[in-house]
């Protein structure tokens, strides 16, 4: 699936090969600790960024909404 | 006004091969309108849950009658937010998505629980709620309420106007405003005053007239 910059995509790749080997092999096995695709996360999102910038796409401050519609609950 | 959705699906895979396909899911042959996929937050909570935020542009299919009202909207894609917590421990998985652009013309929000079937463990439910609005209800409500407004003040001067020209049919001085009386005074005082020039030529033809007549009985 394309990244929304052109330059992107093969950065995502490869960092999500590496996310979904961790995801499955690890973080849902209960070992979520020692991320290894930090650097290529990092690499990824500074391509990424940019070219959101570039598209102008409002993203910019919009608070995390994960927990649903109403206000987010202490979850514990 | 908001339309609500609930609804619930099953599917048959067990919660960790659900999880894992969620992010794996585009492109898929259903998916023809998703045209990227990014995840541009992503991070592991202290209490081990995942929390991502992944960015979606999609194609903005409307109707052929939404081009004419919409032109500009039609051409620009769509950009989805989907904010999702993958909580291993718990074995469910919380998303919310909602459009972050054409939210003038219309705002969706879904929200999605995805945990492992009570009757089944290798299956997995997903209760999915979303919630449509669009602000032009309340365009299309502020519209009709001013129609309404003009039309109540427009019979108020229908009825005023029968009453006025009712009353001077019959004959009763109406009660007017005071420009109209300053008005109709003017042109009373200048009918008068023209009435009485009149009445005054009127009466001097008349006396010569008569002196006329009395010199001639005296030759």
């Amino acid at each position: 699936m394309n990244s929304i910059g052109e330059a992107c995509t093969d950065m995502k790749r490869e960092y999500n090969r590496c996310f979904n080997h961790w995801f499955a092999e690890k973080f849902l096995k209960g070992d979520g600790s020692g991320d290894p695709c930090t650097d290529l996360f990092k690499r990824y999102q500074q391509c990424v960024q940019k070219a959101i910038k570039e598209k102008e796409i409002p993203i910019e401050g919009l608070e995390f909404r994960g927990h649903g519609k109403d206000k987010p609950e202490n979850s514990s | 006004m908001v339309k609500y959705f609930l609804g619930q699906s099953v599917l048959r895979s067990s919660w960790d091969q659900v999880f894992a396909a969620f992010w794996q899911r585009y492109p898929n042959p259903y998916s023809k309108h998703v045209l990227t996929e990014d995840i541009v937050h992503r991070e592991v909570t202290p209490d081990q849950k995942l929390l991502s935020r992944r960015l979606l542009t999609k194609t903005n299919r409307m109707p052929r009658w939404t081009e004419r009202l919409f032109p500009a909207r039609v051409a620009h894609s769509g950009y989805i937010l989907e904010d999702s917590i993958v909580d291993p421990q718990n074995q469910t998985m919380t998303t919310f998505t909602w459009n972050i652009n054409h939210a003038r013309l219309m705002v969706v929000e879904e929200r999605c629980v995805y945990c492992g079937n009570s009757d089944n463990n290798s299956w997995t439910e997903i209760r999915r709620e979303a919630w449509v609005s669009s602000s032009l209800f309340g365009v299309s409500r502020a519209v009709q309420e001013f129609g309404l407004a003009r039309f109540k003040s427009n019979v108020t001067k229908t009825m005023k106007g029968f009453e006025y020209i009712l009353a001077k049919l019959q004959g009763e001085t109406p009660s007017k405003t005071l420009v109209e009386t300053a008005k109709e005074a003017t042109e009373k005082a200048k009918e008068t005053a023209l009435a009485a020039t009149e009445k005054a030529k009127d009466l001097a033809n008349k006396a010569a007239t008569k002196q006329q007549q009395q010199q001639q009985q005296f030759v």
